[in-house]
């Protein structure tokens, strides 16, 4: 049964969506969360399922900054969740590694992290350089290909799905309405503030709406004046058969999930909307795995797929209230699962308070209003 | 449980855990091991709950069995052959180094 009027509509039902409509309805918000159909493009459901924070925000100390506190707050997450719904996201924090296959790659790597270093100044950003001796101490199972690689203490990972299941299934014990089959097609401000929100569904009324709707948020944002430049980028994970427990820590490339499989990734390719899968890009992505660690060749692959990340000019997040439509605001980014402790824990009081920081201006919309060279 | 057609083919023998079993030429291992009762065939690698065959073509990886030595194959897509040596897949796989 839909409520006359809601405190918040969330277009978007994914990681970004989820968290944010759960951050919401767990401060007593009356939410309403908004899907479309099962054959939609789910970024949610095709990540890696790293919390990452290592190597982020060259350009945006911000964005560094930003990983790194949602890596921290996804300890509060976890727990929330585990408290709401009794299931756990699985999260573990040890520290990622990523690993270098030649002396080209360990030096950029070098220079990459001592740049971020020295861009968050004062905030500091930990992280060791490590030679061949070090990662193998590490992560034993490194083969004789491994010349040094990074680690970094804020590194970890989470069960993706579970992550989406315990969002979902605390919305709805926190009395949160999820309409299904509910593709936006129209939002309008209506005189004295609010929103009417046309789905499929029928119309959902509102104080406020949040546009966290991945691809679709690029014409759900030209409906209330914000241009929201979104992509998709497509990215290809191999999976392979559970097998007993063999690394302490995530890499880049590679992780041993929580129930025993290992998940090889992760490419990024230009492929418009296609999602299909291209078997050398499978083979190149499990072709370095196993330069890192041989072993993993004794493993059947089971799985593999191909999603769209949501990407934006500068691969940056994208979080702005609207100035013709107050109440409207957008949030999207393609690191869904690392920000879901930010989302849910903070970006989702942002709309409460009807403001973003001034702090986090930096992710508006307005950043890509550059002139153009003439 | 399960009974067989009649007119089987050749039979064949096969050890499961030690025992030596009767199959016919052209089984599946699945199909071989349920026709002489075996319905546990693996435990998890999570829970270590007992799994058995389910889709039986080749989708679902409920029906890991060790052929051979080699771990987590999947019994409904591999054919018997004289002297296969079959055992359950218990939990988790090891990995050679």
């Amino acid at each position: 049964m839909l409520r006359d009027g809601y405190d918040v509509v969330v277009i978007g039902a994914g990681l970004v969506g989820g968290a944010i409509a759960y951050g919401l309805a767990r401060a007593g918000q009356q939410v309403a969360v908004l899907d479309e159909e099962d054959a939609t493009y789910r970024a949610s459901r095709g990540n890696f399922g790293l919390v990452w924070v290592q190597g982020k925000g060259v350009g945006r100390p911000e964005y560094a900054l930003w990983s790194r506190a949602s890596s921290e707050r996804w300890f509060e997450l976890s727990d929330a969740l585990a408290g709401d719904c009794g299931l756990a996201p699985c999260y573990e924090r040890p520290g990622g590694v990523i690993a270098a296959l030649s002396d080209e790659e360990l030096s950029e790597l070098d220079s990459m992290l001592s740049g971020l270093k020295g861009s968050v100044g004062n905030a500091g950003y930990e992280y060791e350089m490590l030679d061949a001796a070090r990662v193998r101490k590490l992560l034993p199972a490194c083969g004789p290909e491994v010349v040094g690689g990074a680690y970094c203490p804020y590194d970890g990972h989470a069960n993706p799905l579970k992550l989406m299941r315990g969002l979902h299934a605390s919305l709805a014990a926190y009395g949160a309405d999820y309409l299904t089959g509910a593709r936006a097609g129209d939002i309008r401000a209506l005189d004295g503030g609010g929103f009417d929100i046309r789905t499929g569904r029928g119309t959902i009324t509102a104080d406020k709406v949040v546009i966290a709707a991945g691809h679709g948020s690029k014409a759900l944002g030209a409906m209330v004046g914000l241009d929201v430049p979104v992509h998709p980028e497509h990215g290809q994970i191999v999976v392979t058969e559970r097998a007993e427990p063999l690394l302490d820590h995530p890499t880049l490339g590679v992780r041993q999930t929580d129930e025993g499989s290992f998940l090889l990734g992760a490419s990024q390719e230009d492929r418009g909307f296609d999602t299909s899968v291209l078997a050398r890009t499978s083979r190149d992505i499990a072709h370095r795995a196993v330069r890192v660690f041989p072993c993993l060749a004794a493993l059947r692959v089971v799985r593999t797929w191909g999603a769209l990340r949501v990407m934006t000019p500068d691969g940056f997040p994208i979080y702005d209230q609207s100035k013709t439509h107050p109440g409207a605001f957008v949030f999207t980014c393609h690191s869904g699962v690392t920000l879901a402790a930010n989302h849910a824990l903070e970006v989702s009081r942002w709309v409460i308070e009807g403001k973003i920081p001034e702090g986090m201006s930096c992710f508006a919309t307005d950043r890509f209003d550059v002139p153009q060279a003439a | 449980m399960f009974r067989r057609l009649p007119d089987p083919a050749d039979t064949i023998e096969l050890d499961f855990e030690g025992t030596i079993f009767e199959a016919c030429e052209g089984d599946s291992v699945a199909a071989a091991l349920l026709a002489n009762g075996v319905l546990v065939f693996r435990t998890t690698p999570v829970s270590g709950a007992p799994r058995g065959p389910w889709c039986l073509i080749g989708n679902c990886h409920e029906c890991l069995v060790e052929i051979d030595g080699e771990p987590n194959r999947q019994a409904c897509v591999v054919e018997v052959k004289p002297g296969m040596r079959v055992r359950r897949q218990r939990g988790v796989r090891a990995i050679p180094q």
